[in-house]
């Protein structure tokens, strides 16, 4: 199995968290991993992107220009990514701030109200994890048990009272990719 | 099997120097690698009571390197590429007096005060000398996170054989990814003996060691010189390593190191599931170079393509090896860009037709 992902949107969405709890869980399940940080002045308030590749083999290039899944978190990002999609890949992008949606009909596009949905849950920061929810259900890369016990171990014990937030997240992202109508 | 975690190329290569026995590590902060300096501050006096010192700049750091080296101590310095420039004086002396340690380059582009992005600029710095005198540094290029663990403790190894300054010369992309690192088990710190040549004070049973890099009488000066000249000859008998990747049946290789590397194999991958028969050459160590093998290569392939994040720097030693058998290109984006493996198979294709 091989899952080559980018998650772009700005910086303080969650974005490079959100790949390393990705990559974090693929090694618990015993995957080749790797997590490439877009960084530099750029992360201040600016765009930031993390590429992230979880395979049963060794992974060759940790850059790469073509991705079977693009993570849009805002317009910039997707405007960006959306040819970067394989043909039969998968876009997925919160669809709350986006006014030009992805125009793509070779690929499955799923919209996801993310951050609308994060207000719902009232808790704007684990928009992140409800669009990861979206990502495990359409590509299953690593399990949502595996998600979560990443979550574990990453976490500093004071952050554990948030992790069935976090688990809630996830499923309704699932719900919602599954559920999930392309804007056409 | 070791201890699994998943690090920061940056974090691995301190946390490796804290398991494997560093006595001491002298560095200044400088992107895209000040992850180590902070990683050491925290952890390295707590666990094995090393020296972690912040030094005044780089110049201090080197020269600090240089005298603790000079006491018998497992050193290092790590820092970018206009900290590394700042360095070469004070490699040139250690190289000269016959010091081990380990300095680290994580390349960002320049030249000048230049980037914070991943670059492979300091090619020619590294390999040929970027300080003064006829001296070589033994070079270790890693392409990945596990390897930015495991060239610490065998740079050192390499350093203390030959009594010569070891540089590992990765890049910002590798210090700053996050992979897979299996770590070795803590090294007991105190268990290792200074060398009998340290500066560690007179005993009455025997002369005094000195160490030095001045010898003024040129007779004196041309002895040492063909002393370092046999031991270098030496080491390129002995320590060169390379990776090769489906070279046996390849009609065209992509020689690339470090974070290249990484990219030709995805581009080696791409081309042969189009049936276009790629191998790729990866030197793990830069100097001593792997003109044989490549050599070797040459005499059954159409071409070569020399994989670098520079203007064409490793691709002179490419063509010293093949010398003249077959046509050997260059591709490489400059100043921090990163090629994506699909744009270096366009540059692959339109070379391979030409050659056909």
């Amino acid at each position: 199995m091989l899952e080559e992902v980018i998650f772009a949107g700005f910086g303080g969405q969650g974005v490079l968290s959100m790949g390393q709890v990705l990559a974090y869980a693929g090694m618990i399940e015993n995957r080749e991993v790797c997590w490439m940080p877009s960084y530099g002045p750029e992360m201040r308030g600016g765009t930031a992107n993390c590429i992230v590749t979880v395979s049963s083999e060794e992974i060759s290039s940790p850059i790469i220009g073509r991705f079977d899944t693009v993570v849009a978190l805002n317009q910039p990002s997707l405007d960006k990514f959306e040819d970067a999609v394989k043909p039969g890949g998968t876009l997925i992008y919160d669809s709350t701030n986006i006014i030009d949606p992805p125009k793509r009909t070779d690929i499955d596009v799923v919209p996801i109200p993310a951050s609308e949905t994060a207000v719902q849950l009232k808790n704007t920061k684990i928009m992140n994890m409800i669009v990861l929810g979206a990502f495990l259900a359409k590509r299953k890369a690593v399990k949502i048990e595996t998600v979560l016990e990443a979550l574990r171990k990453v976490l500093p014990e004071r952050h554990h009272h948030l992790i069935p937030l976090n688990e809630q997240a996830l499923q309704r992202g699932g719900e919602l990719a599954m559920s999930a109508v392309p804007v056409s | 099997m070791g201890e699994l975690r998943l690090m920061k190329g940056n974090e691995a290569l301190a946390e490796a120097a804290i398991r494997a026995g560093m006595d001491a590590y002298f560095g200044y902060p400088i992107t895209p690698q000040s992850e180590v300096l902070e990683y050491l501050t925290r952890e390295g006096y707590n666990r094995t009571k090393c020296t972690i010192l912040q030094a005044e700049s780089e110049i201090a750091s080197i020269n600090m390197v240089y005298g603790a080296a000079g006491a018998g101590a497992r050193v290092m310095t790590s820092s970018s590429s206009p900290g590394i420039s700042l360095m070469q004086e004070g490699l040139s002396y250690i190289a000269g007096a016959e010091l081990p340690c380990l300095v680290v380059n994580i390349n960002r582009g320049g030249p000048g005060l230049g980037t914070i992005q991943p670059s492979q600029g300091d090619y020619f710095q590294s390999v040929k000398g970027g300080g003064h005198g006829d001296y070589r540094l033994i070079v270790l290029a890693p392409a990945t996170v596990q390897e930015m663990a495991d060239f610490v403790e065998e740079g050192w190894d390499l350093a203390d054989k030959y009594r010569n300054p070891v540089m590992m010369l990765s890049d910002g992309a590798l210090g700053q990814m996050m992979e897979k690192v299996e770590l070795r088990e803590q090294r007991d710190r105190t268990a290792r003996k200074a060398p009998e040549w340290a500066t560690t004070g007179k005993p009455v049973e025997r002369d005094r060691n000195f160490i030095t890099s001045l010898f003024i009488k040129p007779e004196e000066m041309e002895q040492v010189n063909l002393h370092l000249q046999e031991k270098y000859r030496t080491i390129e008998a002995n320590e060169i390593r390379v990776q090769e990747m489906d070279t046996e049946d390849a009609d065209f290789i992509i020689v690339a190191y470090g974070l290249s590397a990484r990219i030709g194999h995805k581009v080696m991958e791409i081309m042969r599931a189009e049936g276009v028969k790629v191998g790729l050459i990866r030197p793990i160590t830069l100097w001593p170079y792997p003109y044989a093998t490549i050599a070797k290569a040459a005499e059954h392939v159409k071409g070569f393509l020399s994989l670098e994040l520079n203007a064409g720097q490793m691709v002179e030693d490419v063509r010293l090896a093949v010398n003249g058998r077959c046509p050997v290109g260059h591709y490489g984006r400059m100043g921090g860009i990163i090629p994506s493996p699909e744009e270096v198979v366009e540059v692959l294709k339109d070379m391979y037709s030409k050659i056909q």
